[in-house]
């Protein structure tokens, strides 16, 4: 027997605990996945109710009115508009928060008047006594024809009661209130409009007519009534204002606030955390916090992941015959894996800081702080968290942007997101400084290679915020919603929530990303063990090769691998792109290290590793990430596992100059280059989902790599 | 005549009924209704945006908006 299940949609205002509901309501039981054609996540999840019964929640974003104003939003009013979608609620849920009701209650009357069976839970219900309401119960159950239930998600209070409300949902009557506002708005229009199809409810008629935007299936031909713009606008303020009259009535006759009970905690930390002076200390000591989690506390799981990987391939090499498809699995699959799984610390790291700051409301008041100056390069103060968000992975930064509703402000957010000095960069930053910069402190304490480091994360940080200067003068792109940002109370973080908001985002990270880096590392494995037709035959010549007799068995084999890269189709690509990056400074083995780095940036090392033959005989076209070399930059300690690489790389001599290949003008010209290449096909692939479009990437990979190639050339031949 | 942007920090106004028009759906669905107190407890460091309280609910707008929006001001109702 299939057990009887109820379709619930979870419905309510930003800030109003629906996420802790939901989470307490369904528990690890849930899973996202996609709205068809847009890339906002789909959050469900299974709630018993009895032993015959279960809901499937869907948790709508979180909104302050049905008629959207940005792409989370308008899942709402695409949910309620589908009678034969699976998701189709049988029941709405809607949430609100004790202390703002009545501007909650604006969101229940709009949904209530759909026509579908409506619950309205109160959360927060354990702070009434403390912030002095009452709330008439039966009464306001009386006015706003529904039933309630007041809860609390945090304290897992009320929410049996409400499983039980769910599960009797038939006994809920529809109500629709509209047909009064609109008698009161204009009475013969609204006649009109229902004699367009008398069995459609009148809201439904009149949200096709206001949002015809975001109607897909417009099943009622609305195009013959008029599309007065200006007149509807007038009329939805009218629909607002009679909306919230209604409520202020009712709320007068059943909730009470005293006054002197109120605390004024909010008011004392605000004046702390939207200070002048203080507020910017704070926000850059939390800054400083972050950066300091990614350098330090995410290098001890990573070392850890990168040795695990390493292990996994030579494992995996022993154990497994010998053969195409091994080779595969140990030099392209398992690093592309490795590749992912690896950025997986610093990201959940970031994530579950950036959550924290989001639960207790800090965040808002850095919007607040920095809008004005983010403003200025043509931004908003909700850029700034998809910009540090960017310090460890680009990828989730862009899928960050969809909270800022301005379109001009949102897409400069994610033109100019790829700048910030995301993690990839590192292991590369690390070689070449290691090898051009002197190991030396001044001052004491200060060591020039750690600086140096410093001065390449405000590099691109300043790349980001001066092109973002440049595209607000530049971009002709129209925008016309406005800046507003609730201010929401402070308050204590649950553990639960911040913990299922870093297991979603770090999933999506590695599923979305790592699928197209899996890809491309699989490909690139092909085009570096594979050449023309000659290829096959490169072992033999080289150790018949009378220049080769004097080899150890070892360096022989090595000569092989570095052959074998040099005639693969990679090291052909290198060799012709070698008179483009010539200018620049580099030679075809460094161009092979560029295009490789197409996959991921930090690819680049391991490329080098091979083609300066210094790894192991069998060492892997697409190694990964020596990232304790970055802490040691700022400890005593010299990267120690970088020697080889360094040394060799250090001994590389020009043939043409006689000189050093990696002297300091090559250095500095590889260092600008990473710092401002768009070298992310991952990056590139979300830019597009995000943006709906090829054109914002291809702007975004051309505008960057310009930009690399141009100032990696100035700087070589103003060094050299 | 004052708007919201010419408030001081802690003062309070009622915004006109003839802002009505110009207050965006979105400002009005979260609270900033015409004939409702509005009071200014922040302004952010560089003069922009403006912290507000309105209807319960706490917003920041930008003063480009809060410029347009009309006020009579409590302070100065006798005038």
């Amino acid at each position: 027997m299939n057990k009887k299940s109820i379709q619930v949609s979870l419905i309510g205002n930003p800030n109003t605990g629906k996420t802790s509901l939901f989470n307490q309501l369904t528990g690890l039981n849930q899973k996202v996945g996609n709205y068809p054609g847009i890339t906002v996540d789909k959050k469900q999840g299974i709630c018993k109710l009895s032993s015959e019964t279960e809901a499937i929640i869907t948790d709508l974003p979180g909104t302050y009115s049905i008629n959207p104003t940005s792409v989370d939003e308008s899942i709402v009013l695409k949910a309620i508009q589908n009678k034969t979608d699976e998701n189709y609620p049988d029941v709405i849920l809607v949430v609100t928060d004790v202390e703002n009701l009545k501007r909650n209650l604006l969101l229940f009357t709009q949904v209530q008047d759909l026509g579908i069976p409506t619950i309205l839970a109160i959360n927060m219900a354990d702070q009434m006594k403390k912030k002095g309401i009452s709330i008439n119960l039966p009464k306001l159950e009386e006015e706003l024809q529904t039933k309630i239930v007041l809860i609390s998600a945090k304290k897992n209070e009320g929410i049996n009661e409400l499983k039980e409300t769910i599960n009797n949902y038939n006994s809920l009557s529809s109500v629709t209130n509209f047909t009064t506002i609109a008698k009161k708005i204009d009475a013969a229009y609204f006649d009109d409009l229902q004699k367009v199809a008398h069995e459609k409810p009148l809201y439904n008629l009149w949200l096709q007519l206001t949002q015809q935007h975001f109607f897909e299936n417009k099943n009622i031909n609305l195009d013959s009534f008029s599309h007065d713009v200006s007149k509807l606008k007038k009329y939805q303020h009218k629909e607002t204002i009679y909306r919230y009259q209604r409520i202020n009535k009712i709320l007068e006759k059943t909730y009470t606030v005293d006054s002197n009970k109120a605390t004024d905690l909010r008011s004392k930390l605000d004046k702390i955390f939207t200070h002048k002076i203080f507020g910017y200390l704070i926000f850059f000591g939390i800054l400083l916090l972050i950066f300091q989690s990614i350098f330090d506390w995410a290098t001890v799981p990573m070392d850890f992941i990168d040795a695990l990987f390493g292990d996994l391939s030579e494992l995996a090499k022993q154990k497994l015959p010998e053969g195409m498809l091994t080779n595969l699995l140990t030099d392209g699959i398992i690093p592309g894996i490795g590749g992912v799984v690896i950025f997986i610390p610093q990201i959940a790291i970031l994530f579950f800081l950036i959550a924290l700051l989001e639960e207790t409301g800090y965040m808002s008041r850095v919007v607040f702080l920095m809008d004005k100056i983010m403003r200025r390069f043509g931004m908003s103060g909700k850029s700034v968290i998809p910009l540090i968000s960017g310090t460890a992975c680009a990828i989730p930064a862009v899928m960050a942007t969809r909270t800022i509703s301005n379109w001009k402000e949102r897409l400069i957010t994610i033109l100019v997101t790829p700048f910030t000095t995301c993690a990839a960069r590192l292991p590369v930053y690390a070689i070449l400084i290691a090898i051009i910069i002197p190991s030396k402190t001044i001052f004491g304490f200060l060591k020039i290679q750690g600086l140096a480091l410093l001065s390449l994360y405000i590099l691109g940080f300043a790349a980001a915020i001066i092109s973002g200067y440049i595209l607000n003068k530049t971009l002709n792109v129209k925008s016309k919603s406005f800046f507003v940002i609730e201010m929401p109370n402070y308050q204590i973080p649950s553990f639960k929530n911040v913990f299922l908001s870093v297991l979603e985002k770090t999933k999506s990270f590695v599923f979305d990303a790592g699928k197209i880096i899996l890809a491309i590392s699989i490909v690139l494995w092909f085009l570096a063990t594979n050449g023309p037709s000659s290829y096959a035959n490169i072992e033999k010549e080289v150790t018949e090769n009378a220049a080769n007799k004097s080899l150890s068995e070892q360096e022989l084999q090595q000569k092989i691998a570095a052959t074998k890269l040099e005639k693969s189709f990679i090291g052909i690509a290198g060799k012709t792109i070698e008179p483009a990056v010539k200018p620049l400074g580099y030679d075809w083995k460094i161009g092979i290290g560029l295009i490789t780095s197409f996959a991921a940036r930090e690819v680049f090392v391991g490329t080098l590793a091979t083609i300066y033959s210094i790894q192991e005989v069998e060492s892997d076209a697409a190694n990964f990430i020596p990232f304790k070399n970055v802490k040691a930059f700022f400890n005593e300690s010299e990267p120690e596992d970088n020697n080889t690489i360094k040394k060799r790389m250090q001994a590389e001599i020009n043939p043409v100059t006689g000189k050093k290949r990696f002297n300091f003008a090559t250095g500095m010209s590889l260092l600008v280059f990473y710092a401002f290449a768009m070298q992310c096909m991952a990056t590139l692939a979300i830019v597009k989902r995000e943006t709906q479009s090829w054109k914002w990437p291809i702007i975004q990979l051309v505008g960057m790599s310009v930009l690399a190639y141009l100032s990696a050339l100035i700087v070589y031949q103003f060094l050299k | 005549m004052n708007t919201i942007a010419s408030l001081k920090i802690g003062q309070k106004g009622i915004i006109s009924e003839e802002s009505l028009d110009i207050i965006p759906l979105k400002l009005l669905e979260m609270g900033c209704l015409p004939g409702a107190e509005i009071s200014l407890i922040q302004i952010a460091p560089l003069e922009d945006p403006l912290y507000i309280c309105v209807n319960g609910s706490h917003l920041a707008i930008r003063k480009e908006i809060a410029s347009k929006i009309k006020i009579t001001n409590d302070n100065c109702i006798n005038e």
